[in-house]
């Protein structure tokens, strides 16, 4: 089939590596001996642990409940009990701790009751609530609830259906052995996606080489006859990001500012669409994945692998070789080394490359920028990296936002075309943070300054009320006085014609003070409000309009994804803007 | 702290990159010494030493590890940049003034490699040619029949500078010429004079720039430079010398005799594409090189210098910022915005 691609700016052609892994068929990974399985494997809300140590589970049982409609459900790898529900270390770059349910495996991995469902029958909504319930998230590696992207924008139809089998990233070959292993299971979770978003067109986007996976999957598509094209796209580094993926297939440029639907466009992994088929047609909920074991180690291969699996563990299965030093996460353009070899497996980890000197050499020292301008040739989003680091370099972090620092994905080309060894990605990282911190400050600051008006204002409020009161107590003194007084004349045979009257002349009395009081309080709130809206963040200043809104909706996002977002080892997919929830583990 | 991704790195680094525009000027400097004189390559000599020097003693001076920065290569590119637009027969400490002059204030004290905001060359260039104007203008004959040994005793002072030996570029040849005439003299006759021009610009010399794009095109083939300045520069020229020629040929030289003449074919690919001094921006990188081409070309046909393509250079390197600023290009996304 013809098929008109389009080209993104940039990108970098690093050694693929990743026939190593190919020759062996999937295997599945035997039973480690626990399993440690993080509350929170997606992005958006923590999930709240529905187990206690002691309990027996169930292979599927559902152990962390979703927490909001940005969260997805966390559940049992296996049969076992339940030993503790503890803090333990991520597979994190930041090597911090998070709640974490670990399961003493029976050995007899016995299921719950699983139910198929014929989601035909259902509605989108229920659908939807199912793969929430099911655990069902990005497996590209971003992690993002899968349901939370199967809604299509109120305003815009949906044009395509975007889904990932590109897979760029050296080393990793896990999509492309599902697809060549289970491709007929990916077609009909694609038909999920496609019945729930109703695109005008389905697009399967595979690197070209990738031979024997398009095949199947176009073998699948017309066993099943669905009108899916299968499209190779050039293998270019990072083609597998979903933004350059959108691109190359539709032409559209999805910035950082939109979500893709609001350009008629939604992309998922082909990873996730498989498991949401399991999850839908079998009852099974995610947990399990494919994950590439490759690097230094004498039998590359990928495995099954139930989540919670210590990677220690699973690296020994494919026997690495004695001097290896490190497990890199990820691939080797945006994965990174863990911080014990004993971390678990999660929902996001797509392949444990076996860390040493001789595949990965150590960098070079840093050299000063030359402004060669090599980086800004390989950026995939047209970025001009080197301006970015000496603003980055030199803390002028408004400046870095002027250069769109947060259209910045992280995919590693800058750093790695450096004639420098400058880690610009690292730089970038920095900046990134450090904007938000100093937001948060802010935000904090902001807090105090209003809490602490406000009790100003309440004082000032009390102080009033007090002399309210007093006032109130003098008038009805003042009244008393005047009814004895008037009683004193009734007594005196003077009918009470009089007697209304003063009372309310002291209530009249005692009301300019009160409009007076009001006047002064509405005065200080409206300053406290006129201060806290001058209090702009110094480092936004001079930004067009549509930086700022730029601005606004990526730190909505962030917000929302502190740690998780930063794992992926494929570049991010573009993700619908997750509501705001605190989502540190320790939260 | 772990190291961070990206764990595979491109084969590359500064030296590499160095390196290879010092190849590159290999086939200009083949021709240079066959056609104009071996003296050359004792200037290149000279100059790298000196410059080596001046960069060991900055670095230690400000603290820096020696053996990191001397083997980057930069300061080689720089000292051979010098020595090429130098004259061959000049004194070797006017060489050495010249490159130590660039290595320490043009590039030093501005903040090192990476931060000299103009082309440290270009800088001793100028320096050179205001302090030293006479030396500056004394460029050997075509075809002097003069033993190296005797080239080099010249440049270290151990033989009399003989004033014979010297004389003007082709391209001063043929200002003076045209001011002395006054009018009574056109183009094409003085052109015809084999012993000073060659078959399209001055003898030997168009062979030299020629060697010069050659090595040019390799470093954009092997991207170490983009087509925007050279190309912008050489068009710049073209237009400029072509528009003038087609008014008057007998009062301007054709633009092929400008394009292989003095600097030009080095200013456009080694000097202008200088990255540290120059803009970075594709469209900025077509206004610096369209700048530079149009004033190196008024500076040497109407300027009081023999050349203008170092001047022309500094100029455009201090614009260069300001071109940046003004010509980001739209980013991924924000296209139909910019």
């Amino acid at each position: 089939m013809l098929f008109n691609l389009f080209k993104f700016k940039g990108g970098v052609k690093p050694p693929t590596n990743k026939t190593q892994s190919t020759t062996l068929p999937i295997a599945a990974a035997p039973l480690p001996s626990r399993l440690v399985v993080p509350l929170h494997q997606s992005i958006g809300g923590t999930p709240r642990p529905v187990v206690e140590a002691g309990d027996r589970v169930l292979k599927g049982q559902l152990i962390g409940q979703a927490d909001g409609w940005i969260s997805a459900a966390v559940h049992a790898p296996t049969s076992g009990t339940v030993v503790e529900v503890a803090m333990h270390v991520q597979p994190h770059p930041s090597g911090l701790d998070a709640l974490c349910v670990v399961i003493a495996p029976d050995g007899k991995d016995e299921w719950i009751a699983r139910t198929p469902l014929d989601y035909a029958a259902l509605t989108p909504e229920a659908v939807r609530e199912h793969l929430q319930q099911s655990g069902v998230v990005g497996l590209g590696g971003a992690v993002f609830p899968t349901h939370g992207k199967l809604t299509a924008s109120k305003t815009v139809p949906m044009e395509e259906l975007i889904i990932n089998g590109a897979e760029c990233e050296p080393f990793i070959t896990c999509d492309d052995l599902l697809m060549r292993e289970r491709a007929e299971e990916v077609v009909r979770g694609i038909g999920i996606f496609r019945d729930l978003l109703q695109p005008k067109k389905v697009l399967i986007g595979i690197e070209d080489n990738k031979p024997e996976a398009a095949a199947a999957m176009r073998a699948a598509v017309e066993t099943l006859g669905e009108d899916f094209a299968v499209v190779q796209v050039p293998t270019l580094y990072p083609a597998g990001g979903a933004k350059q993926l959108i691109r190359v297939l539709t032409g559209k440029e999805v910035p950082a500012s939109k979500r893709s639907t609001d350009l008629g466009v939604q992309c998922f992994n082909v990873a996730t669409a498989y498991t949401a088929w399991r999850a839908i047609a079998h009852g099974e909920p995610v947990v399990s994945r494919l994950v590439t074991v490759t690097g230094n180690v004498h039998h590359p291969r990928n495995y099954e692998v139930l989540i919670g699996t210590p990677m220690d563990e699973l690296l020994k299965l494919a026997q690495p070789h004695p001097d290896t030093d490190g497990i890199i996460m990820g691939g080797p353009m945006m994965g990174f080394l863990v911080p014990q070899a004993s971390v678990p497996v999660v929902k996001a980890t797509n392949c444990l490359i076996a860390h040493d000197d001789r595949l990965f050499p150590p960098k070079a020292p840093e050299m000063p920028c030359i402004r060669c301008g090599a980086c800004a040739q390989a950026c995939p989003h047209e970025l001009q990296p080197f301006e970015m680091y000496w603003f980055s370099r030199a803390k002028n972090f408004g400046k870095t936002q002027e250069y769109a620092i947060f259209d910045c994905i992280e995919c590693g080309c800058c750093s790695f075309v450096c004639p420098s060894r400058i880690p610009l990605v690292q730089y970038f990282r920095f900046a990134k943070s450090e904007i938000w911190a100093r937001e948060r400050e802010k935000n904090a600051a902001d807090q105090a300054k209003s809490r602490f008006e406000f009790k100003q204002l309440r004082e000032e409020r009390e102080k009033a009320e007090k002399a309210e009161k007093l006032a109130k107590a003098a008038a009805a003194q003042a009244a008393k006085k005047a009814a004895e007084a008037a009683a004193a004349a009734a007594a005196e045979a003077q009918p009470a014609a009089g007697e209304a009257a003063p009372a309310s002349q002291a209530v009249a009395a005692v009301d300019p003070e009160k409009a007076a009081k009001r006047a002064t309080i509405e005065a200080a709130m409206a300053r406290a409000k006129a201060q806290r809206e001058a209090a702009q963040p110094k480092n936004t200043d001079h930004l067009t309009p549509g930086q700022q809104k730029e601005v606004a909706e990526i730190e909505a996002r962030r917000s929302g994804s502190r740690i998780e977002d930063r794992g992926s080892s494929e570049p991010a997919p573009a993700e619908p803007a997750a509501p705001t929830s605190p989502l540190d583990p320790n939260n | 702290m772990l190291p961070p991704a990206p764990f595979l790195l491109k084969d590359t680094s500064v030296s590499q990159v160095m390196i290879q525009v010092c190849v590159a000027l290999i086939p200009g400097i083949a021709a240079y010494a066959w056609l104009v004189g071996p003296a050359i390559l004792a200037q290149l000599v000279i100059a790298t030493l000196a410059a080596l020097a001046a960069e060991a003693a900055m670095l230690s001076l400000r603290g820096k590890p020696l053996g990191l920065f001397l083997s980057d290569g930069s300061a080689i590119v720089t000292a051979w940049l010098i020595a090429l637009t130098f004259p061959p027969l000049a004194p070797w400490w006017l060489v050495a003034t010249g490159t130590v002059f660039a290595i320490v204030v043009a590039k030093h004290l501005y903040g090192g490699l990476g931060q000299n905001p103009f082309n440290p060359a270009m800088v001793a260039f100028a320096v050179c040619i205001v302090s030293f104007p006479a030396l500056m203008s004394q460029w050997p004959s075509i075809g002097l029949e003069l033993p190296f040994v005797d080239q080099v005793n010249i440049i270290l002072g151990l033989a009399p500078r003989v004033d014979a030996l010297t004389g003007a570029t082709p391209l001063d040849a043929l200002k003076t010429a045209l001011k002395l005439g006054d009018g009574s003299i056109d183009v094409v006759r003085l052109l015809a004079d084999q012993d000073v021009y060659g078959n399209f610009a001055g003898r030997g010399w168009e062979w030299v720039a020629a060697g010069y794009l050659l090595g040019g095109l390799w470093l954009w083939h092997r991207q170490l430079i983009t087509w925007h300045i050279p190309v912008a520069f050489v068009g710049a020229l073209v237009a400029i010398s072509g528009a003038l020629w087609l008014f008057n040929p007998a009062q301007f030289a054709n633009p092929l005799f400008h394009l292989f003449s003095g600097g030009a074919m080095l200013g456009a690919f080694f000097i202008a594409t200088d990255p540290v001094s120059g803009c970075t921006t594709p469209r900025g990188k077509l206004i610096f090189g369209a700048g530079a081409g149009l004033l190196a070309y008024i500076i040497r046909v109407f300027g009081g210098y023999p050349d203008g393509v170092a001047f022309a250079v500094l100029l455009m390197n201090l614009c260069a910022p300001l071109i940046d600023l003004l010509t980001q290009p739209p980013i991924f996304g924000m296209k139909d915005k910019a």
